[in-house]
């Protein structure tokens, strides 16, 4: 499977370079172009997987099937645009002079490696090895949250740091319990029973029930921590609106989504295990109360990159509550939110960065008129909210409506918090949305060089996909979910 | 089951993890800054210690690989950075005030109370003469996670993290042998470059806050107003030429 180590080489050998050359005004570009090569690898390898079925690598190290490759291509995508984008930001950074060139270089040579351990993470056949890839996946980005040297990007660096730390060190725990039960059921002699195949497969529905149950509960917080999950999240708003922009587009896109994966999968061996909808009503309970939690704090924020940061909580709530649910339709919405979500918040993440170089701050009371100064970045703002809260006819608000759908089925009362949820986080963001796009602009704001094209592909990316989902997506979606309940949900 | 009828290391085992936990007790106690750092040198090498023995019980030889990376980065390379940089903060004579010493205590007995009636679930499952020790290595762990949370010092509570590491190595190797080489060896490489992370965090930390007092760590809530970045409007008018 060459193509897979290509997807994975790429990114950490450009890692390797960009530690050298990364502070050259060359640099922007030869993260760019990383970026081209991952994701054109990824792609392939898709289509690859998309014609003959799961591949496991020889020496099983790696394994893809219908459900990660999608997160990989998604990854690869979203690393791809952050990276176009970054490349100016980041000048106009170095410029302002809130960049020195050795960070720079240090911001670049960690970018292509964030992207390889998230890669590495969703690719990987080893329980083990995706715990060590989640947290390089700290490691790698910690430097860069408190990259500005303020006290309260150091603050948020170190919160994140010691937090996800703690919370990670559970999932380690988890992973040895799940070892200790696997060991025990296969026999100790053999050195493949961390492999997922050998759990999932040889393994299925025979390990221990006792020993299972208290390590989901142990990775349940690990992995839930880096979710983001409450109340886990507390460092996920200062992580994510303390570092660099580019930097929150992929935290809130892409890492999130990763985390949850490796939840996902996690909870498929213990569904298989258990035979009780233990790990579900885990997923739902924790779910539902990130989702509502977070949509309130939205009211209350005064920087506007954080008000984002507890939209991304509040979303994967959601997504976490619908794979929780477990049915065929809520998994197939679950899938589909993950996708419109990381779209749609590295979009919005973007056009914020644009923004608060415009208005010199991310306070949301000193972001005016953006529509009037710099139309691409308002409306691109105002489109990217719009899709978030959900409305039609982009496609969060299909796999919301799938979602509610799901909940109405098996679970009638719990429509009435979800419903409840989805306006309180409308009215929180859009309060804040409505002056920051229309108000009256301060003197003297002047426009940007701004970079909309990336914004411009995910937007219309997530219309896409709330028009009509293009035929082999929905059959990827639909193997997916298939491969995580059992069941087709068409 | 009768202490007498293990065998000579499997006793020895025992006495080690038990003397192993007690060092955890002791560094719920200690406020001084070079003791606790030795301490938690001496834990890394009763784990170590324990993982020989249980490689020669078990005849694994490949526990003595987790034995030796338990010794260098527990005993040696973490210890040694731990000093090193307190002796340059100059902070090595630190001293903090722990409140309420006795209740810590007495908290720490009931967490490891607690292990044994979790672990209890689960040991009947393990066949190995170390069997005892899964209830210390959960005991060791939780009491690091004590030992993180009651701290303000940002020291103190880097070691706490790394004795919470040290238990789940610890357990890795009491119930299941020793995770697979590959997992260990990236797990191991993830704590080393944590560890230099949290070094350079130290000065960082310093540079910005004036100590290590976590305390003082509260710019980042919602209750408060952001403060303005230094930056004011206009600056961001300068175009980007490329």
């Amino acid at each position: 499977m060459t193509l897979l180590e290509a997807t994975l080489l790429a990114p950490l050998l450009g890692g390797l370079l960009l530690a050298f050359i990364g502070h050259r005004p060359l640099g922007g570009w030869v993260n760019v172009a990383i970026g081209v090569v991952t994701f054109g690898a990824s792609l392939a390898m898709a289509l690859e997987v998309f014609a003959n079925g799961p591949q496991l690598s020889s020496g099983r190290m790696f394994y893809i099937d219908a459900f990660n490759v999608y997160l990989v291509v998604l990854t690869a995508f979203v690393g791809l645009t952050t990276s176009i984008f970054s490349r100016p930001y980041m000048r106009h950074e170095v410029e302002r002079g809130r960049v020195t060139n050795a960070r720079l270089r240090l911001y670049h040579a960690m970018y292509q490696c964030f992207l390889f351990s998230m890669l590495l993470a969703l690719s990987t056949n080893n329980l083990g090895v995706l715990w060590v890839a989640m947290e390089a996946a700290t490691l790698t980005t910690v430097l860069l949250v408190s990259m500005y040297r303020t006290p309260e990007s150091i603050e948020a660096a170190w919160k994140y740091f010691i937090l996800c730390g703690v919370g990670i060190a559970q999932a380690l725990f988890g992973t040895v319990l799940i070892y200790f039960a696997a060991e025990n059921k296969l026999g100790g002699d053999r050195d493949d029973t961390l492999l997922w195949t050998v759990l999932h497969g040889a393994a299925g529905g025979n390990l221990d029930s006792a020993v299972i149950s208290l390590a989901f509960v142990f990775l349940l917080v690990g992995y839930g921590t880096k979710v983001g999950l409450v109340p886990l999240h507390n460092w996920l708003p200062d992580a994510h609106s303390e570092g660099p922009t580019p930097m929150s587009a992929v935290l809130s896109g892409l890492l999130l989504n990763v985390a949850l994966y490796a939840l996902v999968r996690i909870k498929m061996l213990v569904d298989a295990s258990l035979h009780t909808q233990l790990a579900g009503h885990l997923l739902m309970g924790f779910g539902l109360l990130s989702f509502t939690v977070a949509g309130l704090f939205l009211h209350h924020q005064h920087d506007v990159k954080r008000m984002f940061s507890y939209s991304s909580i509040e979303h994967m709530g959601l997504i976490t509550f619908g794979f929780g649910i477990g049915g065929p339709l809520a998994t197939f919405g679950a899938l589909l939110h993950m996708t419109v979500h990381s779209l749609t918040k590295s979009a919005i993440f973007i056009t914020v960065g644009h923004a608060c170089q415009l208005a010199g701050t991310q306070r949301i009371d000193h972001i005016r008129g953006l529509i009037r100064t710099q139309p691409a970045i308002g409306w691109g703002l105002l489109l990217g909210t719009v899709s978030i809260a959900g409305f039609p006819p982009f496609g969060v608000f299909i796999s919301e409506f799938l979602l509610l759908m799901a909940t109405m089925k098996s679970w009638p009362w719990l429509t009435i918090p979800l419903l409840v949820g989805f306006g309180v986080a409308f009215a929180g963001l859009f309060r804040h949305m409505q002056k920051m796009v229309f108000g009256e602009p301060p003197p003297g704001q002047k426009p940007v060089d701004a970079n909309m094209l990336p914004v411009v592909a995910h937007l219309l990316l997530v219309l896409l996909l709330g028009l009509a989902i293009p035929g082999f997506l929905s059959r990827w979606f639909e193997q997916a979910t298939v491969l995580i309940t059992g069941a087709s949900p068409l | 089951m009768a202490l007498s009828s293990l065998g000579l290391y499997s006793q020895a085992i025992i006495l080690f993890a038990a003397l192993a936990l007690f060092t955890s007790f002791m560094m719920l106690a200690q406020g001084r800054m070079m003791p606790l750092i030795f301490t938690f040198a001496w834990q890394g090498l009763l784990l170590a210690v324990v993982s020989v023995l249980v490689a020669i019980v078990s005849k694994h030889p490949h526990l003595y690989v987790s034995a030796a990376l338990t010794f260098t980065l527990k005993v040696v390379v973490i210890p040694w950075l731990l000093y090193r940089l307190s002796v340059r903060l100059g902070m090595h004579y630190d001293a903090e005030v722990i409140e309420h010493p006795t209740l810590l205590l007495l908290g720490g007995v009931a967490l490891v109370i607690f292990s044994y009636y979790v672990a209890k679930s689960i040991v009947h499952l393990s066949g190995l003469a170390t069997r005892n020790t899964i209830a210390v290595s959960i005991a060791i762990e939780l009491l690091g996670m004590l030992l993180m949370s009651v701290r303000k010092s940002a020291v103190a509570q880097v070691i706490g993290f790394m004795s919470m590491e040290s238990g789940i190595f610890f357990a890795a190797v009491v119930s299941t042998y020793g995770m697979p080489l590959i997992v260990e060896l990236g797990v191991a490489f993830d704590i080393l470059v944590a560890s230099i992370l949290f070094g350079v965090f130290f000065f960082h930390l310093r540079d910005s806050f004036g100590s290590l007092n976590v305390v003082r760590f509260n710019r980042l809530s919602e209750a408060t107003e952001p403060a303005p970045l230094p930056q004011a409007a206009g600056v961001s008018t300068v175009k980007d030429p490329s």
